[in-house]
């Protein structure tokens, strides 16, 4: 099997978040293909830390690890970094979805155009 | 690393679920399908800490989407395709994907990444901070500074939450004072 695979599997999901946020015109569908999209990247990262028979970046006091037996440690902390913020912009685009809602009845964003004040 | 593959795979099928079935809460509920098979995948890439995140952030967010597509008549409203949308993002992205593959060509290959730059943590974390675990040495250490922005982040996303989401609208001037009088 290639060895860019997972690479090329993880690029097919974040195209099918992008594909939602283009083409959906439910407003819950692009906020699902927001998440998608974020899952993928911050999956992206990862796939690029990892090792192969490597170990997690954790040390042991009653054994010995070598640091070159480790992962890449530095992704995974910029990801969790990255995954807290993600929720952060997903609850402020269901507030928003929410009270586009309450204002206009629908999810349709093609419904939105007239402003109301 | 046939798990990786199978689970890529579920991943792919859930967002495809989610994208497009009809019912909303039923797509909720498939985008709760990706974020669970991504946090195992982060279990088998090593990445223990990132996975119990993306587990508590995952059940957070599908919480929150249930609360916005929960009422009977939201749910079942049939969701359209914008026809012209949908015909360019195909196109566009399918060309993404092909120049993607050509690019990937370039990277280090899956599973033996480049440690140039993140050498340097593993080699000095107990030296230098005293914690045995990589990843905490560097998130509340050695990128400290990156760990309180992400707090400000938060919070600030969460005063927006409360401004957009307050059922009580501010009271005009001409109000107040006539409460007052």
């Amino acid at each position: 099997m290639n060895a860019y695979m997972p690479y090329v599997l993880c690029m097919i999901l974040f195209s099918i978040g992008v594909y939602a946020i283009l083409a959906k015109r439910n407003i819950i569908k692009i906020i699902l293909g927001v998440v998608i999209a974020e899952y993928a990247g911050n999956l992206f990262l990862i796939l690029v830390a990892y090792k192969a028979g490597g170990r997690s970046a954790i040390f042991s006091e009653t054994q010995v690890i070598l640091p070159d037996s480790m992962v890449d440690p530095l992704p995974h902390a910029l990801v969790l970094t990255s995954i807290v913020i993600g929720l952060a912009t997903t609850a402020f685009l269901i507030a928003l979805a929410i009270r586009l809602y309450g204002k206009y009845g629908t999810f349709d964003i093609t419904r939105m155009r007239e402003l109301r004040g | 690393m046939i798990e990786l593959y199978v689970l890529l795979g579920l991943m792919i099928a859930g967002a495809v679920i989610a994208i497009e079935v009809k019912n909303l809460l039923s797509a909720v509920i498939a985008v709760g399908i990706v974020g669970l098979a991504l946090s195992i995948i982060f279990l088998l890439l090593k990445a223990p800490d990132v996975a119990l995140t993306q587990i508590v952030v995952e059940i957070v967010a599908v919480i929150l989407l249930i609360r916005a597509t929960l009422h009977r008549e939201i749910a079942l409203k049939s969701c359209g395709t914008r026809p012209f949308g949908a015909f360019m993002g195909i196109l566009f992205l399918g060309l993404a994907v092909v120049a993607a593959i050509v690019t990937f060509n370039s990277l280090a290959p899956f599973g033996a990444p480049l440690m140039t730059v993140s050498q340097f943590y593993p080699m000095n974390a107990i030296t230098g901070t005293g914690a045995i675990n990589v990843v905490s040495s560097i998130i509340l250490d050695y990128r400290a500074y990156d760990t309180l922005g992400e707090a400000t982040v938060l919070f600030t996303a969460v005063i927006g939450v409360l401004t957009v989401m307050r059922s009580v609208g501010k009271k005009k001037e001409e109000d107040v004072q006539e409460n007052h009088e």
